[in-house]
């Protein structure tokens, strides 16, 4: 190869959720220049949270994502409850869960079946490879649909539930209700076993880093809704001492604030990470696919990021099961729950990772202040720092194949730029 | 022989409406209303042998203007029905279904070209006339 200068642009990355670009310029194998960029516009919603009821915030931060409403509905109620010192047990902390479960099964399902595994097939979209694959397109249909049920029983629709407040729900469920959910979820569980099997047999490209794992921990389940932050470097802190270990910081190329460890630099969120600290609390299913399809405790490729995301959905369809089993109606459909003068801090495992949320509520109980820290702005550094890693060795590949390649390196953390806005175009440039 | 209507759109972004509200007064045929638009679909229409799906439409064209297609056959020209980064849009939908071999037997889709979708905004006089005659059509056919 030359030591001629080249330059790949993509100006709107495909399958991504929201509008981001990347541009990389190169010579011969050296990366002179390489930006992920988040160019969606900036939505201003904890501006918008300013002066509003502490009670508001679930709603209203839900409008920040169609795919993961209720990572942001919990995160904020997290916060709202921690400030009043009000935690949730029994049958409310189950309902949280469960519908927690139906938010990774169809946010899982769209990444896996339609968002991600064209690309390990050759297809530029999930419309192309249905009449090849009809039978993975249908599955991932009915899984998406699955999810979507159990979160419009509990949360009375699929997008942007309504019936999630601080404290818990406006009304709660019956147990016969839930029961209704169950032949579906055995299905879903059992369909979603053969998903793993099917796509740890795709071709993954040879690419492993040494990430630091960032994830909640929580000592008796795999954690969803709450729990320590936790690394695979000894981090253990508690949700509110967030501010301390971490620190968020403006780049001009992009509308997502870039976050890193104040004592390390960039770190890796979401279902790699969660597998990788947490995969002995797994259900019993889940263990015995992430075993058959080959993954050790930890995974560090992020293109196999779609076997660990498929393992994910079988873990929520046995844990959602288990959780209407022995689910027994709360005395009440919600806790009160009135902070006052106080700061609460939440956070939750959103399928791309932690989300935070801090909160300064005043003495009228109206929202002061509020910080969002989404799991997309948090991987942006990590996704930068795969790419400068994926391209030596690899600048022999034409642009058209290395901007291919690339693109995919970029969607292993299925971004959702949407919420991180604060979306993807790629360049690559060689002198 | 089960015949249906299904109308797409957003109800809060003024002429994204128009969709919703011409299935809101068909007579003539079961109607369904699906703001989001995207697989489920498949789903409403399971079991129809003729469905017409009324969408707005940003093709360039001016406003009010009712663009009519037989999608039961082939794909819908390309840049005129909307699409979504959340999610797949109509003209997606079909040509999924046309491949998992759940298409109705007949597919009409109406596309009315909008002219003002901002949120919180109202449908404009020239769609709702455009809405009027779409109602018409159908429930004269």
């Amino acid at each position: 190869m030359s030591d001629a200068e080249r330059e790949i642009a993509v100006d709107y990355l495909a399958r991504v959720e929201g509008e981001g670009a990347m541009y990389l310029k190169l010579r011969g194998d050296e990366v002179l220049d390489l930006k992920f960029k988040i160019f969606e516009p900036p939505r201003f919603f904890e501006a918008f949270l300013r002066g509003r009821r502490f009670s508001e915030a679930p709603d209203i931060t839900a409008r920040i994502c169609g795919i993961c409403p209720i990572a942001y509905q919990t995160s904020s109620c997290n916060a709202m409850e921690a400030a009043a010192g009000v935690t949730l047990t029994g049958g409310l902390r189950a309902l949280r869960r469960l519908i927690y479960c139906g938010e990774w099964i169809e946010s899982h399902a769209l990444h896996v079946f339609f968002l991600h595994a064209p690309d390990f097939l050759g297809y530029e979209s999930a419309i192309a490879m249905a009449s090849d694959f009809p039978e993975q397109v249908t599955t991932g249909l009915r899984l998406k649909k699955i999810g979507n049920a159990i979160m419009t029983l509990l949360g009375g629709r699929e997008i942007h539930p309504i019936n999630i407040r601080v404290g818990g729900f406006y009304r709660a469920p019956t147990r016969r209700e839930l029961e209704t959910l169950v032949p579906d979820l055995e299905w879903a569980r059992d369909a979603a076993v053969a998903t793993v099997r099917w796509v740890s047999s795709l071709p993954f490209p040879d690419f492993e880093r040494d990430y630091e794992f960032v994830a909640l921990s929580h000592p008796d389940e795999y954690a969803i809704q709450d729990g320590r932050i936790m690394s695979n470097r000894g981090l253990d802190i508690a949700v509110e001492e967030w501010g301390e270990h971490f620190e968020e910081s403006h780049v001009a190329w992009s509308n997502a604030l870039h976050a890193r460890r104040k004592e390390g630099g960039a770190y890796h969120l979401g279902p790699m990470a969660r597998y990788s600290l947490n995969s002995d609390r797994l259900t019993p299913m889940a263990r015995a696919a992430a075993a058959g399809a080959g993954l050790g405790p930890t995974c560090n490729n992020p293109f196999q990021s779609i076997v660990v995301r498929a393992v994910e959905i079988v873990f929520a369809c046995e844990e959602a099961l288990r959780l209407i089993e022995s689910y027994e109606e709360p005395p009440a459909p919600f806790l009160e729950v009135e902070p006052r003068g106080v700061v609460g801090h939440g956070a939750s495992e959103a399928p791309r990772g932690t989300l935070y949320h801090r909160y300064e509520v005043d003495s009228e109980g109206l929202i002061a202040e509020a910080h969002i820290v989404p799991p997309t702005s948090q991987n942006q550094l990590s996704i930068e720092e795969d790419l400068r890693a994926y391209v030596p060795g690899r600048t022999g590949l034409s642009d058209e194949e290395l901007q291919w390649q690339l693109e995919q390196a970029i969607r292993c953390y299925d971004p959702c730029i949407s919420c991180a806005t604060h979306f993807l175009d790629l360049t690559v440039e060689r002198e | 022989m089960r015949r249906i209507v299904i109308g797409v759109g957003n109800p809060s972004r003024g002429d994204d409406g128009a969709g919703l509200e011409v299935a809101g007064r068909v007579r003539s045929r079961g109607s369904y209303q699906v703001p989001g638009g995207s697989y489920e679909l498949m789903d409403v229409w399971e079991g129809a042998d003729d469905v017409i799906v009324v969408d707005a439409a940003r093709s360039g064209s001016a406003a009010g203007t009712v663009h009519r297609f037989d999608a039961s056959d082939q794909p819908l020209p390309g840049g005129v029905m909307g699409t979504s980064t959340h999610s797949i849009g109509v003209a997606d939908v079909i040509e999924m279904a046309r491949c998992l071999g759940r298409l109705p037997e007949r597919l009409v889709v109406y596309g009315i070209e909008a002219f003002d979708v901002s949120p919180g905004g109202k449908i404009t006089a020239s769609v709702r006339q455009a809405v009027d005659r779409v109602v018409k059509e159908i429930d004269g056919a």
